[in-house]
């Protein structure tokens, strides 16, 4: 039976009335219209859904919709500040971290959620942060490199 | 895929009783990590599913030199590598999590989910068997303990009884001049199953003494993680030598009867559980005499992926 459920998306105050074994990521998809979440494998290899539930990097397909009931979710929908992109998405698109852009939602909100935990930044943790991203397209290299120039971007920032 | 009925318990006691109420075809889940792949792919069809994750008090994870490490069973993986003391005095627990699938499903999955799914090749198992831990379990009529080796009965198969919950895991305090390893051999570095796992714990009695306690556990070569107990009995109260660590490593290779799967063959398996042993053994050995390395430096020998 159908049950109602509220979750803060993107800090706007959702609510949808969805299965019990509905996933989190088919709820932002298919209830809430949020298709900036890729489905890819639907059984957590392949990091495409991945969303920061209450500020950490998890796969959406995984998580039941109601066990995110009063949470707060964000998406890649959610990253940008209005038309301005986030400067992770900023080094992507100038670095070339993507190609056909399936993958990069996941990726871009595993790598906020790796430089908002406070972890130090290298160049190690950034590819064990990653390492539950596949992409098919960019070998990873410019991925990498991308995440490095976003480091590099946010450390400024956080200076001036 | 079969609908099920969906039920959040908030309390132990409630959960133990939403699993009486709704008989054998009830599922308790946490991360649901496991749960929803495998319900999606029709291999678990309960009728009502518990989830048991907003039970409160469950996810803390303690250290006291007294009392040893306690882990809620809801302790996240990501929490459980994270701990600061988990990673001082239990590292090859540490580099297990690190090790276990990527950090999207580490910051769902939890503790007691990878042991009561019982697979045999639960990542975290092996590195817990290890420092002898034991099993917290509650069920209506109060509660027993139950060492971990002897919680699992066969794959997915356990010693809980139904209407009894797995609450808490309990390593005891290492011995001085001890050291620990894990190493998950795997065709990817993440989000994968191990084809093999091991962990090794060494104990000396005095810095440069004799081997006062050796411990072996195997995971993915039986239907339960397994302990390597001639290897270990070939270790205890001997003066160690790189001949003696390669010696017990081969006594591991020999003893385990792996399965041919689709992650590798029998023979594959074998052989990777004399070679996983030898290196953990080493490390172990190393760290107990030497000091432990840092979280970083043994993360880099813990995964050893194929490609």
């Amino acid at each position: 039976m159908k049950k109602q459920l509220q979750i803060t998306v993107n800090g706007e105050l959702r609510q949808a009335l969805v299965e019990p074994y509905y996933s989190l990521l088919d709820t932002l998809r298919d209830e809430m219209q949020l298709t900036g979440t890729k489905k890819g494998c639907d059984e957590g290899d392949c990091g495409a859904c991945t969303v920061l539930l209450n500020g950490k990097p998890v796969c959406s397909c995984l998580v039941l919709a109601h066990a995110a009931h009063d949470a707060e979710v964000i998406t890649i929908e959610g990253v940008a500040n209005g038309q301005e992109l986030h400067p992770v998405q900023k080094a992507f698109v100038e670095h070339g971290g993507l190609q056909c852009g399936y993958c990069t939602p996941g990726i871009i909100l595993s790598t906020v959620g790796f430089l908002e935990s406070g972890e130090e930044p290298s160049e190690e943790n950034i590819k064990h942060a990653l390492g539950g991203n596949l992409c098919r397209c960019t070998g990873y290299t410019k991925v990498i490199e991308s995440v490095l120039v976003a480091v590099k971007a946010t450390n400024q920032e956080s200076e001036e | 895929m079969k609908r099920f009925e969906y039920l959040e318990a908030r309390t132990v006691r409630q959960a133990i009783s939403m699993l009486q109420r709704h008989g054998e075809n009830a599922c308790i889940v946490a991360g649901s990590t496991d749960f929803l792949v495998r319900w999606r792919a029709g291999v678990w069809n309960p009728d009502h599913v518990i989830n048991i994750q907003r039970v409160a008090g469950l996810s803390r994870i303690t250290y006291s030199g007294r009392n040893g490490l306690r882990i809620g069973a809801l302790a996240t993986i990501r929490a459980i590598e994270q701990h600061a003391a988990v990673r001082r005095y239990y590292p090859a627990l540490a580099v297990a999590a690190a090790s276990f699938a990527g950090v999207q499903v580490r910051n769902l999955a939890t503790v007691g989910g990878n042991i009561c799914n019982a697979s045999p090749s639960g990542d975290m198992i092996p590195a817990l068997l290890v420092f002898g831990s034991e099993c917290k379990i509650v069920g209506a009529d109060g509660e027993r303990a139950v060492a971990l080796d002897k919680f699992f009965t066969g794959p997915g198969q356990t010693v809980l009884q139904h209407g009894e919950l797995l609450t808490e895991v309990r390593v005891p305090v290492p011995a001085r001049n001890t050291g620990s390893h894990y190493i998950k051999h795997s065709p990817r570095g993440a989000m994968d199953i191990a084809t093999v796992g091991v962990a090794s714990l060494v104990s000396l009695d005095g810095r440069n003494g004799p081997c006062a306690e050796a411990c072996i556990a195997l995971g993915a070569v039986a239907p339960t993680p397994i302990r390597a107990y001639s290897a270990e009995d070939s270790l205890r109260g001997q003066a160690l030598t790189q001949d003696l660590l390669i010696a017990a490593a081969n006594l591991a290779r020999d003893g385990v009867r792996p399965i041919d799967d689709i992650r590798g063959s029998a023979e594959h398996r074998k052989e990777i559980v004399g070679v996983l042993t030898r290196r953990t053994l080493e490390q172990a050995f190393n760290a107990a005499t030497s000091g432990p390395l840092t979280f970083n430096e043994q993360r880099r020998l813990t995964v050893q992926a194929a490609f």
